[in-house]
């Protein structure tokens, strides 16, 4: 206990130190290293720790190193709601993360107290829409993809009916909430909405019920190696309706564990590796080299994550932590200006993005993309 | 807080012989709730709240150390009614509108009731099976909390929990609601250590070293049974109604199956049966694993390590070790003249 | 009525993957009183183990699968015993539970931290085609493994009623008193149980991880199933688990397609509850007399 509160005076006496804030700038990322959220926040980290050495090796910030700390939230709320309250208690620039909405849920209200700008990985709908202006997201909303995919569904599948397959965790269940509205508007009648667990294993029941309702389409929202499983249970039930999906399901890391599963199936991608982007196609490239592996969406967001603060702090000419949320707040960001961006991005007043997105066809285990749709904003 | 462990040992360990009149389990409690008043002073918010933290889990782990260590009842249904306990509190709060006090009360009874109900089975079944029971029971809770999401917020949780107010004052800050809280968990220590001394505690002991002969000797085996079940999920329910305004937001997750496997770590890290074993088991569950963020990405690995270990060197928990060492060192200074 | 055949052939087949997880812990359970919490995180460990073989010394997929095997059974079948169970079974069954939980955590956070948070492809020794029975398309890797989860009790079965060793072995795990008196060497039985639980957990690993992908917190679900399974079919009782894991699996899937997707999870609870409350010692269990 003594230590424990040494520790917490040699933090304060840091916090305090005018030498070590000169020429280092502290970045603090919660995320989840651990628990049901442990592969999207280890990608979000990944990401994260690319970026940074990258600015650093070209001279950091405005002059300035960035030093990079993590924290683990045990994607559990109370943890989160600690790491974030420490972040700040020891002088973090900004926030990073977390990417689950759950326990971004619990920490939002600490850094919007604080006043300080927090970017997070979370696509659920409602997370910007509670007058908070303090947070940021770092992808598309879930509520910005639906309405292009169900318009797809029923203009080029030309879809009456659809059977919805979601992940029962807070990206599922947003998702889900967010398509069957989508699909209401387009006159698509939901002929089964299966609800899976995170962490499930075994998929083979899901698709016979699947392939019993016999929709003319399938739509699948689940996290990466659960949409790998399912893919497989399905064609090995013989589904042969058209599969689509959102970003996770076109992903490198669903290609790659579904195998020949995986062919025919389409969707709307949000942000890809394999977009037909310079920028998305090298930051791919560098994440395997670093990682050895490929980067799922969460990766490149968390990347983003890293660029949007290096953006606006130049912007702003200074390390001021409101000024910093003020700055970002409706920002245009372009990839003339900031290469680290990827791509051209609109930062709205709620903290929503907007920008391209693609829709995608997995061939031959690779994903092609079909066309680019443009931002939803002018 | 070496004092505490030590008085614990003290209290629980050693004959009582001089100190009759004063008990020294009364002095420490009260002593640990005035140090822990000033404590969090200079220490930033997120000490405070890791503190915060602390007190509220060892209220859960009271309550399961009396069903567990003196009852002998092993329960998985801890997490579960602290989270009937979290979402009665956050509902009525957040969305009811209503004050915290008669919310924290009904959570209170709600999870009393609900205790009596489980604890049913613990008639039938004794021994492991009544864990599995209530390991159904807490997955039955989960996916509840989980799919009723008109009344639970479902995945998405409830957020924006008010903190409760005192006399008109608000209990917003950091400070104010950690003093509450060591306020709340003294009262509570002081029940259980009330308990304990009565003629109910003696019973509930006689339950936990030999059924048979409790009975014999007129025990009420089944009320005493349902009784330590029903006060140590209460225990639960009132940890759950201060975790939710103190974390301002609740989703399911921290009420999961593992959460009552974490609990039922603290109670035996700590010393089952032990008065202090709770907050002992807390310090580790709970600060322990934010202490050693410091040693990075691997500290969930040396923290499980640290509590193998322990068990390994001393089943009996913390406060065992402390009893053991402290018998040990009596022993040698009354040999040594 | 297809539709019905269809749900329960790939309850069964799920069925018998959880029985295969099962049963190392009915074993353990017998000789040594050992509730092992960790029993998902044995199952999910060998394969990481493998993978991490063949990455780091580049060996070939039957050398890795022999290596991980190995590692693990000394690791975890003899180690485990050595080093946790020994130490701690004289203070009673539930500081050792409570280890096997902390054990847990290392092993989970070891194999993520240690090898990848991604899930990984796992090679198969079966053809993934898929083959067609009663109308219901099943895989041969899902056939293959529910022989030899059969195979598997059937063998365990022979092996602990007509073998010498066997009866030894059982002998300890009913009267450990009176089989020392016997001469049998109890404690030289109760290490190979912990060793064939290890060696089963790794087959278990190496089966279903080509199905379902390797990755470190695969334990959580299967460890969850195995434990329901275990005590619906008695866990004192091999076979027990066997029927058990397969009524779990036809509970599950039919609870998918009948009750509701969101609660399926429930259903196979609920049959733990009744079981426990109607026939506390499983549906092949013998009633226990020793006093816990």
């Amino acid at each position: 206990m003594r230590t424990w509160i040494i520790g917490g005076a040699l933090a304060a006496l840091a916090l305090g130190s005018p030498v070590l804030a000169q020429d280092k700038v502290k970045l603090i990322n919660v995320s989840e290293l651990s628990g049901a959220g442990a592969t999207a926040g280890t990608n979000w980290k990944n990401g994260i720790d690319l970026a940074v050495a990258e600015i650093n090796a070209k001279g950091g910030i405005l002059g300035r190193q960035i030093e990079i700390v993590h924290y683990d939230t045990q994607t559990n709320p109370a943890n989160t709601r600690a790491a974030v309250q420490r972040a700040i208690d020891e002088g973090t620039y900004a926030v990073l993360g977390p990417v689950f909405s759950g326990p971004i849920g619990a920490s939002m209200q600490i850094a919007q107290r604080a006043e300080i700008a927090q970017l997070v990985g979370g696509e659920a709908a409602n997370l910007t829409a509670q007058n908070n202006p303090y947070i940021f997201r770092t992808s598309l909303s879930q509520t910005a993809a639906m309405p292009k995919l169900a318009k797809a569904l029923a203009n080029d599948v030309k879809a009456k009916t659809v059977s919805v397959v979601w992940v029962n965790n807070d990206f599922g269940k947003g998702g889900r909430d967010a398509i069957n509205a989508e699909l209401a508007k387009v006159g698509i009648k939901v002929a089964a909405d299966i609800s899976t667990e995170q962490g499930q294993a075994d998929f083979a029941a899901d698709a016979i019920k699947v392939k019993n309702a016999n929709a003319d389409a399938v739509f699948v929202y689940l996290n990466e190696e659960e949409s790998a499983r399912f893919l497989r249970a399905a064609r090995q039930q013989g589904i042969d309706k058209p599969i689509w999906g959102e970003t996770t399901l076109l992903g490198a890391k669903v290609i790659e564990l579904a195998g020949d599963a995986a062919n025919g199936v389409k969707g709307h991608v949000g942000l890809s590796v394999d977009a037909p982007v310079p920028g998305l196609k090298d930051f791919g490239r560098k994440f395997r080299e670093k990682f050895n592996y490929a980067s799922d969406h969460n990766g490149i967001k968390g990347y983003n994550a890293v660029y949007m603060i290096k953006w606006a702090t130049e912007k702003q000419k200074k390390f001021d932590k409101k000024g910093l949320a003020d700055t970002l707040r409706g920002a245009t960001i372009k990839v003339s200006e900031e290469p680290g961006i990827l791509m051209d991005t609109v930062v709205l007043k709620n903290g929503d993005l907007d920008r391209e997105s693609f829709l995608a066809e997995v061939k031959a285990g690779k994903q092609e993309i079909v066309a680019v749709l443009p931002p939803v904003g002018p | 807080m070496n004092a505490r462990t030590d008085f614990a040992a003290v209290g629980q360990g050693a004959p009582r012989r001089a100190l009759s009149r004063i008990d020294p389990a009364l002095v420490s409690i009260v002593l640990a709730a005035a140090i822990l008043w000033f404590a969090p002073v200079g220490m930033g918010r997120y000490g405070t709240y890791v503190l915060t933290l602390w007190l509220v889990m060892a209220i859960a782990v009271m309550g399961l150390n009396l069903t567990l260590g003196v009852a002998g009842l092993k329960s998985l249904a801890q997490a579960a009614f602290m989270g009937i306990g979290a979402y009665t509190v956050g509902i009525l709060t957040a969305k009811a509108g209503m004050s915290w006090y008669p919310a924290f009360a009904i959570a209170t009874l709600a999870t009393f009731a609900m205790g009596i109900v489980v604890g049913f089975p613990a008639l039938r079944v004794r021994a492991h099976y009544l864990a599995f029971v209530t390991l159904a029971f807490t997955s039955l809770v989960w996916l509840v909390l989980r799919n009723e999401e008109w009344l639970t917020g479902g995945t998405f949780g409830l957020s924006n929990i008010p903190r409760p107010t005192l006399f008109g004052a608000r209990l917003d800050d950091a400070l104010s609601f950690h003093r509450f809280v060591v306020v709340v968990t003294m009262i509570l220590t002081l029940a259980i250590w009330w308990l304990l001394r009565s003629p109910w505690g003696r019973a509930f002991l006689a339950l936990r070293e030999n059924p048979v002969r409790a009975a014999s000797l007129g025990v009420d085996v089944r009320a005493y049974t349902l009784l330590a079940f029903a006060i140590g999920s209460a225990y639960g329910g009132m940890a759950g109604a201060l975790y939710a305004p103190l974390v301002e937001f609740i989703d399911p997750s921290p009420f999961a199956i593992s959460a009552s496997f974490f609990l039922l770590l603290m109670v035996v890290a700590g010393g089952s049966g032990y008065l202090f074993g709770p907050f002992v088991g807390a310090l580790l569950g709970v600060v322990l694993p934010e202490w050693l963020r410091f040693t990075g990405g691997l500290y969930l690995i040396i923290f499980a390590a640290i509590v193998l270990l322990l068990l390994i060197a001393c089943p009996k928990g913390v406060l065992g070790l402390a009893e053991m060492l402290w018998a040990r060192a009596a022993r040698l200074v009354r040999r040594t003249p | 009525m297809s539709e019905l055949i269809a749900y329960l052939i790939v309850g069964i087949a799920t069925g018998s993957i959880y029985a295969l997880a099962a049963i190392g812990f009915t074993l353990v359970w017998q000789t040594s009183q050992t509730i092992n919490f960790a029993q998902g995180e044995f199952v999910m460990l060998p394969a990481i183990l493998v993978l991490l073989a063949v990455k780091l010394l580049g060996v070939p997929i039957p050398v890795a699968l022999l290596l991980g095997a190995v590692a693990f059974v000394l690791l975890f079948g003899v180690g485990f015993k050595r080093f946790v169970v020994d130490p701690m079974l004289p203070h009673g069954v539930l500081p050792l539970a409570i280890a096997t939980m902390a054990l847990a955590i290392i092993m989970k956070e070891g194999a993520k931290d240690g090898f990848s948070a991604e899930a990984q492809s796992f090679p198969s020794p079966f053809p993934s085609d898929a083959i067609q029975i009663l109308g219901t398309a099943i895989s041969l890797q899902f056939v293959m493994t529910i022989v030899v989860a059969f195979a598997t009790i059937a063998a365990l079965q022979w092996f602990v009623t007509r073998t010498r060793t066997g009866r030894q072995m059982q002998a300890s795990a009913q009267n450990p008193t009176v089989a020392r008196i016997l001469g049998i060497p109890v404690e030289r039985m109760v290490m190979l149980t912990f060793v064939i639980n290890a060696a089963l957990a790794a087959l278990a690993s190496f089966l279903i991880s080509p199905i379902y992908l390797a990755k470190f917190s695969n334990g959580e679900t299967i460890g969850l199933f195995a434990f329901i399974a275990a005590i619906v079919g008695g866990f004192n009782q091999v076979r027990g688990a066997l029927l058990g894991g397969i009524l779990v699996g036809i509970f599950d899937s039919l609870a998918a397609a009948y009750v509701s997707t969101s609660y399926r999870l429930a259903v196979p609870l609920a049959l733990l509850v009744v079981i426990i409350l109607v026939k506390p010692e499983g549906l092949l269990g013998r009633k226990e007399e020793r006093h816990v």
